[in-house]
């Protein structure tokens, strides 16, 4: 293309931000409703910009759901999917998978598992059966396992290493204790992993993979009744067995006193600090005030404890705060990692921008939060993954259809008053766990000259239990 | 936008049976140059009312100078921290205020900014990116600088210090380049140069690259064509030339002998890096190399994975990649040990699956496999028009490389037209086992 060389226009007027019109709407694609044979619901999104499909099975069942002692089965039966499957052994599906340019991942959270497939469109009928094999009939192979296993032993001693990382398992103990679900990560602990059988994860898999207890979200270059027949032929013959009964994971005991923890990593250059308790679950009434409430507290770059611990004192590359919402009650959890030598100084800012989120919020600040939020909205809806991971949600936590449609007319309602009902239920400082990871030698001092909260030394094993 | 896809179909019916996807990658775009030298890229999607506003500065930490390493990348942060007509703190505000995102990167090469807004932000999104581009110093201070330098050093710390192992790239680079080539310090900089940056290096530093002349904004997304080019003219019309740039002067590069060193880090697993200088980012063997990289460690039946992970398990992880830049590239292979197992063992097996890749080429299934999944990450690339790699921050890269913004179907072709012979070819020239480097973390010997 010419070049064309164009002279400068009068110069704006840079005085004001020039001023924005009307938000645009976002017409979000129609999900089709449609269901296989065996009444595995499929829904479709279709999408037509790029020559790509996105396929994803939900299944209702994730790490909340591992029997007790056996945390870890969720997610190790997850991993495992793909280690032989069908006529196919572990080489066998990986080679078969990637030859198609295709990206087959099989995971799980706490709350469900999933098998996605992102293929391009010209080779998803060829990848569609190996989705299905693994899927559905996964061989669980003693040889795979134990290597899976000492990969995931090898990982959680790696993690000792890592100050994020523990931080993070400490404070999930610490909060929640050893024998509730979400006091261990998920893929469990050593002793759990050490226990698990090829037995285990069959009977998970029997328990909970059914199409009763399944739904197929399909995103992309797809026509409706196409990719519903072609899925059919896959999926329509698995049949339902005993219905899967859910583990309901109970809702933990709240802290009711607050506790510094300092966990000993000699020569850390910096202290890893995690700061919360039990939160609430995704099924709750102050959904919306609390995304609201968050993002003015730690859930955006000018949110309040960024602009202290970064922007204002410079402290921390960042800090952020967050509600994990799960089926039970997840944490509330803020966090920074911070220079050693300003480890007090942090933590006091931490408690300074607790306490102050709790008192009225300023007109211009919740504005502010409430547009980034409803306005930002659309750029969640872009990628064939984006809308298959939001279509996951809605069938997850059983959302009303409506959900995105009305997202966002329900964060611009979040009042004031509301956002400071729900922070004085839902932030209460003095009760709060505090972990920081970090060098004692240089932090315990200045820790317990701010008598902010009684203090306890751990060493990392300690702290992570065995 | 639409993505163009057209099926060649006589070439389909002459190919194996995968290699079906044949089909013509295109992006198409407006260019034009502004008086001042800025260069725009526009390029229309209307599948979601977003826009995405892409700037690259052609200056990266590779113009950096002794005593100053990490200060392309400072320089960055101050970016975010206001300008003439933007108050500090405000550049955040307005834009989050308005369901915005924004952020930006410094690579050896390169200085880039994203700002992803809803449609109807496009103008604020200009006014700001402008402001800093023209005015950036009238509003700093040595107290800006004082305040980003303590994030970054912070940056530092967390990415780099207190995470495990996360010294060796820079301990790596080290002994690849020449301590005179400006691949030779990282990017993030050494901690001592960082506290000597002043506000004095910030003012003769953006007078110099931070010039339209030495940009380029690629801005692609729910956007008119004739009101954007419009609004950029407005907004940036009146920004002065800088004077010119001229380009790096880089010395030559190579490694005539094995190099060994072994360094220690608070951690429980001994790890083995192997280094090699190799082709620049699109010279011929760059390609071929990303292929070998796959064919080496590209899933569960790469040799490396398969024989290091899979068979013998004496390793936790392994990755060869190669990472290429405007002035030269390295290749590198990447293992972790088990518990109990050394280094020594390792690296055997990578020397003699090397080996086996220099005196054989890998086999057509190996090399179209690697292909095949390259050619699907181009259509993945093609979804999203905003962020860092989005299809703005893609049309932009393309053009500063020197092949035009839409070098998508070229790119691709760079890898589809490779046989298993070119792959052997790169692999024998590039990664030779008489000159490279061998960097070797231990455990700290326990206190």
């Amino acid at each position: 293309m010419a070049l064309v060389p164009l002279l400068a226009q009068q110069s704006p007027d840079r005085t004001r931000p020039p001023l924005l019109g009307p938000p645009p709407p976002l017409s979000l694609p129609p999900i089709q409703k449609r269901a296989l044979s065996n009444g595995l619901p499929v829904w479709v999104i279709e999408m037509h910009e790029v020559p790509i499909a996105q396929i994803n099975l939900v299944v209702q069942a994730g790490s909340g759901d591992d029997p007790a002692g056996k945390f870890g089965t969720a997610s190790l039966t997850a991993a495992m999917l793909d280690e032989g499957a069908g006529s196919r052994s572990a080489l066998e599906l990986a080679d078969a998978v990637e030859f198609l340019g295709a990206d087959l991942a099989t995971t799980s959270t706490f709350d469900s598992s999933a098998v996605r497939l992102n293929v391009p469109i010209a080779r998803l009928n060829d990848a569609l059966p190996i989705m299905a094999d693994v899927a559905l009939r996964p061989t669980f192979p003693e040889d795979e396992l134990n290597r899976v296993r000492q990969e995931r032993l090898t990982s959680l001693l790696q993690a000792k290493d890592d100050p994020p990382s523990i931080a993070a398992m400490a404070f999930s103990r610490i909060v929640f204790g050893p024998t509730h679900r979400y006091g261990t990560g998920a893929v469990g602990t050593e002793s759990t992993l050490k226990t698990l059988s090829t037995q285990d994860l069959e009977a998970f898999h029997s328990t909970f993979f059914q199409p009763t207890n399944a739904a197929l979200v399909v995103v992309g270059d797809v026509k409706a009744d196409a990719v519903v027949a072609a899925l059919e032929k896959q999926f329509g013959g698995w049949k339902a067995t005993a219905p899967a009964r859910r583990v309901e994971v109970p809702t933990a005991r709240q802290l009711t006193t607050g506790q510094i923890y300092i966990v000993d990593k000699p020569g850390a250059e910096q202290s890893q600090i995690r700061i919360g308790w039990v939160g609430v679950p995704r099924n709750n009434p102050d959904y919306f005030p609390l995304q609201v409430l968050n993002t003015v507290l730690g859930g955006s770059f000018t949110s309040r404890l960024n602009q202290n611990l970064r922007e204002e004192h410079g402290y921390a590359y960042g800090a952020s705060s967050a509600f994990d919402m799960r089926l039970s009650a997840g944490p509330f959890v803020a966090a920074a990692g911070v220079q050693t030598d300003k480890t007090s100084e942090s933590v006091r800012e931490f408690f300074n921008e607790l306490n102050g989120i709790t008192k009225p919020i300023p007109a211009d600040e919740l504005t502010k939060a409430r547009n980034y939020i409803a306005l930002g909205f659309p750029s969640d809806f872009e990628t064939t993954r984006d809308l298959a991971g939001n279509a996951e949600q809605l069938i997850v936590y059983r959302l009303p259809d409506a959900f995105f449609e009305r997202y966002v007319a329900n964060i611009q309602a979040v009042t004031a008053d509301t956002v400071q009902k729900v922070a004085a239920k839902h932030i209460q400082p003095t009760n709060f766990a505090v972990v920081v990871v970090g060098d004692r030698t240089r932090i315990e001092a200045g820790i317990r000259a701010l008598s902010l909260l009684p203090v306890r030394v751990m060493t990392v094993d300690e702290a992570l239990g065995p | 936008m639409r993505l163009r896809v057209t099926l060649l179909l006589i070439l389909l019916a002459s190919l194996p049976i995968a290699a079906q996807v044949p089909a013509r990658l295109e992006v198409p775009y407006r260019l034009f140059t502004l008086a001042n030298g800025l260069t725009v890229i526009l390029h229309q999607d209307k599948s979601v009312p977003v826009v995405a506003v892409n700037v690259w500065y052609h200056v990266g930490s590779a113009s950096e100078r002794a005593g100053r390493t990490g200060f392309a990348h400072l320089f960055e942060h101050l970016m975010f921290e206001g300008s003439k007509n933007v108050k500090e703190g405000e550049f955040d505000t307005l834009l989050e205020a308005a369901g915005a995102n924004n952020n930006g990167s410094t690579n050896n090469d390169r200085t880039n900014y994203v700002i992803d807004v809803p449609a109807n932000a496009l103008e604020l999104a200009l006014f700001l990116e402008s402001d800093r581009m023209g005015y950036l110093l009238d509003t700093m201070s040595p107290e800006r600088v004082n305040g980003q330098r303590d994030v970054v050093k912070n940056e530092r710390r967390q990415s780099y210090e207190n995470r495990p192992y996360g010294m060796a790239s820079i301990e790596l680079d080290k002994m690849l380049w020449p301590e005179n080539h400006p691949y030779n310090w990282p990017t993030i900089g050494y901690m001592e140069d960082l506290t000597a940056a002043s506000h004095d290096d910030v003012a003769a530093f953006f007078k110099k690259y931070y010039a339209p002349n030495n940009a380029s904004l690629s801005i692609a997304g729910d956007i008119d064509f004739d009101r954007t080019r419009a609004l950029v003219e407005k907004w940036f019309g009146d920004i002065p030339r800088g004077g010119p740039v001229e380009p790096i002067a880089a010395p030559p590069a190579y490694l005539n002998a094995v190099k060994r060193k072994t360094m220690t880090d608070r951690v429980r697993l001994p790890r083995l890096y192997l280094g090699w200088l190799t082709p620049r980012l699109y010279a011929p063997g760059d390609a071929a190399l990303d292929v070998a990289s796959s064919v080496l460690s590209g899933g569960k039946n790469s040799r490396l994975y398969k024989r290091l992970v899979y068979d013998t398990q004496m390793a936790q992880d392994v990755s060869a990649y190669q990472q290429s830049g405007a002035l030269g590239g390295s290749f590198l292979i990447v293992a972790t040990a088990r518990p109990g197992k050394s280094i020594a063992e390792i690296q055997k097996v990578i020397d003699e699956e090397l080996e086996r890749l220099r005196r054989e080429p890998p086999t057509a299934r190996e090399v179209e496999r690697a292909i095949n999944q390259t050619e699907a990450t181009f259509y993945r690339r093609m979804e999203r028009v905003g962020g860092f790699g989005g299809k703005a921050d893609q049309l932009n890269g393309y053009y500063v490389a020197g092949g035009g913004p839409d070098y998508f179907a070229e790119d691709l072709a760079r890898y589809t037209s490779l046989s298993p012979s070119d792959v052997q070819a790169a692999v024998t020239g590039w990664l030779p086992a008489d000159r490279r480097v061998e960097l070797v973390v231990e455990p700290e010997p326990e206190k």
